[in-house]
């Protein structure tokens, strides 16, 4: 038996978080196939045939996978994974959009968020925000698990040479269309493979300040700009923005919390970061408790003096 | 069009549990109980839809033990007209719900079904999907805008990298995301009438679903703790230590 993984692809070049989940699969399975649904998604599918470890590349290019829509692609991992072990997607909105759908049209579970494998039937999830660990057993005979990224390695990009299989398409159920995508313009590195994430919450006050006082130190550090949900209920920022629970789950080198009073919900998309920095002028904010280094403070003043600081470093 | 919402009852989101100490699960005894957030959303959505003459009559469904009478009624509050209980004390999956929602759809014939994006408890994200595919319906999850046409339903969803609009045939199925509405809170008024409206009960038997659950929960553990709380004093002394201690920066 085999793994098959799911990939997020723009039609030329294979999305991060579809390495992540390609080495979460080898521990599953050693026999890594990956599926590219796509329209004249040739470049995905070479690419795809690259990364080590990979062995075989299913390439399914048709009219119909063309904006990667949950009905036709849920049809086709439906056929296709039959004979497969295991299905895996990144748990991002692709695949937590896509993967459930399948699962429910191979009438087996799905196994959410995964950040480790035990056994090739065993995983551990986080459930309560990450408050709690989950160990959980499948008994399906088809393991559709979606991969928290954050909780494996990124594969290698070159050095393999898996073979391309066209695929043909899978019926289209015909039940939905693709209208427009608006995506955030950004010169910005991604928030979920960012290094250095600078997060604003609350204490920012306005959308106005973010773009004032927070991206002028995320400009320095080459980092991505975060928010808290706070922030984004309070309309300073777009929503995907959103560090936490039930938006992004990140884990940079480094994430500097600005304003944040670091509620659990927050906590669970950073807390997994290597170094977290707090500034806030609440000493008993939460934020403080997962902090490395902690500042009390008005953020105003202590954000462009670190802003400054950092420069005058590099100055040197 | 008859818009069908399903809410779910879990550990009030400002509640911070502890896992029981032999490892079976989290402390449950004794603990606030709510209405999942995203069910809230879905709820006053359907609640907006009517109030713009777009729905004629809401359903709410709640599945699990008699407590979740009493998150039915909080949707009937809010504006719901009657609710749907499956009653029971199994353990609920997500494929399970989905195969019993399937069954009431079939039997209430919505236009439209609302569910939360994800249940803040076992944060799964499944269920809207699971029953959108048994039901070979189209889904527009994670939205933030639903607009009813004729004949379709055109629904904004929050993706990774900004937004996404798609057209769905009706029936169609929509998960909710954050900033899709903010719920309101139901008037004392609405809280007394909603002790009126009716709540149908039925079982999974009677829905002819096998709720046996497919996924088996070995241990939960507490999370690994991060040692924080360092507190420095000054500008320099922060950059010092990320330079000298972290090394995260050069």
């Amino acid at each position: 038996m085999s793994a098959l993984v799911l990939a997020e692809h723009d039609n030329n070049a294979i999305r991060s978080a579809t390495l992540n989940t390609i080495s979460a699969a080898a521990k599953v399975d050693a026999d890594v196939h990956v599926l590219v649904a796509g329209k004249g998604c040739d470049g995905a599918a070479k690419a795809a045939a690259q990364i080590p470890g990979v062995k075989k590349v299913l390439k399914a290019d048709d009219a119909r996978y063309d904006h990667q829509l949950a009905e036709p692609v849920a049809a086709l991992l439906a056929t296709v994974g039959k004979n497969y072990a295991a299905i895996l997607a990144p748990a991002d909105t692709f695949g937590k959009n896509v993967l459930p759908r399948a699962a429910a049209l191979l009438d087996v579970a799905q196994i959410s968020d995964i950040i480790a494998v035990v056994s090739s039937d065993t995983f551990v999830r986080p459930i309560y925000a990450g408050n709690a660990m989950a160990t959980v057993q499948s008994g399906d005979k088809i393991k559709v698990i979606t991969v928290r990224t954050t909780g494996f390695p990124a594969a290698a990009t070159t050095g393999g040479s898996a073979t391309i299989e066209a695929l043909a398409a899978a019926a289209d159920p015909g039940v939905s269309n693709f209208v427009k995508q608006e995506l955030s313009k950004s010169e910005r590195p991604e928030l979920t493979s960012a290094k250095v994430i600078v997060s604003g919450g609350r204490g920012m006050q306005s959308g106005d300040n973010f773009k004032k006082v927070l991206e002028p130190l995320a400009d320095v550090l080459g980092a991505a700009v975060g928010a808290s949900r706070a922030a984004v209920d309070s309309g300073f920022v777009p929503n995907d923005f959103q560090v936490g629970q039930t938006g992004k789950i990140v884990a940079p080198e480094l994430y500097i919390a600005v304003g944040i009073s670091g509620a659990i919900q927050h906590l669970a998309g950073m807390k997994d970061s290597k170094v977290i920095v707090a500034i806030n002028k609440d000493e008993e904010a939460p934020i403080f408790q997962v902090a490395d280094f902690g500042i009390v403070g008005d953020l105003f003043k202590l954000v462009p003096e670190l802003e400054a600081e950092l420069k005058r470093r590099a100055a040197k | 069009m008859k818009v069908l919402v399903a809410v779910k009852r879990v550990v009030d989101a400002n509640v911070k549990v502890r896992v029981k100490a032999d490892k079976t699960g989290v402390e449950l005894a004794n603990i606030k109980m709510a209405m999942n957030p995203f069910c809230e959303i879905a709820v006053e959505e359907a609640v907006r839809l009517k109030e713009k003459g777009k729905a004629t009559e809401i359903v709410a469904v709640s599945m699990g033990p008699q407590s979740c009478q009493e998150t039915i009624r909080t949707a009937l509050a809010m504006g719901a007209d009657r609710g749907v209980h499956v009653k029971t004390d199994a353990e609920l999956q997500p494929l399970a719900v989905a195969k019993m929602l399937k069954a009431i759809v079939e039997a209430e014939k919505p236009g439209l079904v609302i569910l939360g994006k994800q249940a803040i408890d076992n944060d799964c994200n499944q269920t809207g999907q699971m029953l959108a595919g048994l039901l070979g319906w189209p889904q527009g999850t994670f939205a933030s805008k639903i607009d009813i046409g004729d004949g379709k339903i055109d629904v904004t969803r929050e993706i990774d990298g900004g937004l996404e609009t798609v057209s769905l045939k009706a029936p169609a199925l929509v998960t909710t995301d954050l900033r899709l509405n903010e719920p309101r809170y139901a008037s004392l008024p609405n809280i007394m009438k909603a002790k009126k409206k009716p709540i149908e009960e039925k079982t999974p038997e009677a829905l002819g679903v096998d709720v046996t659950p497919r996924l088996k929960t070995l241990k939960v553990e507490e999370p690994p703790k991060r040692k924080g709380g360092v507190k420095v004093a000054s500008i320099q002394e922060l950059v010092d230590k990320l330079k000298a201690e972290a090394g995260v920066i050069q």
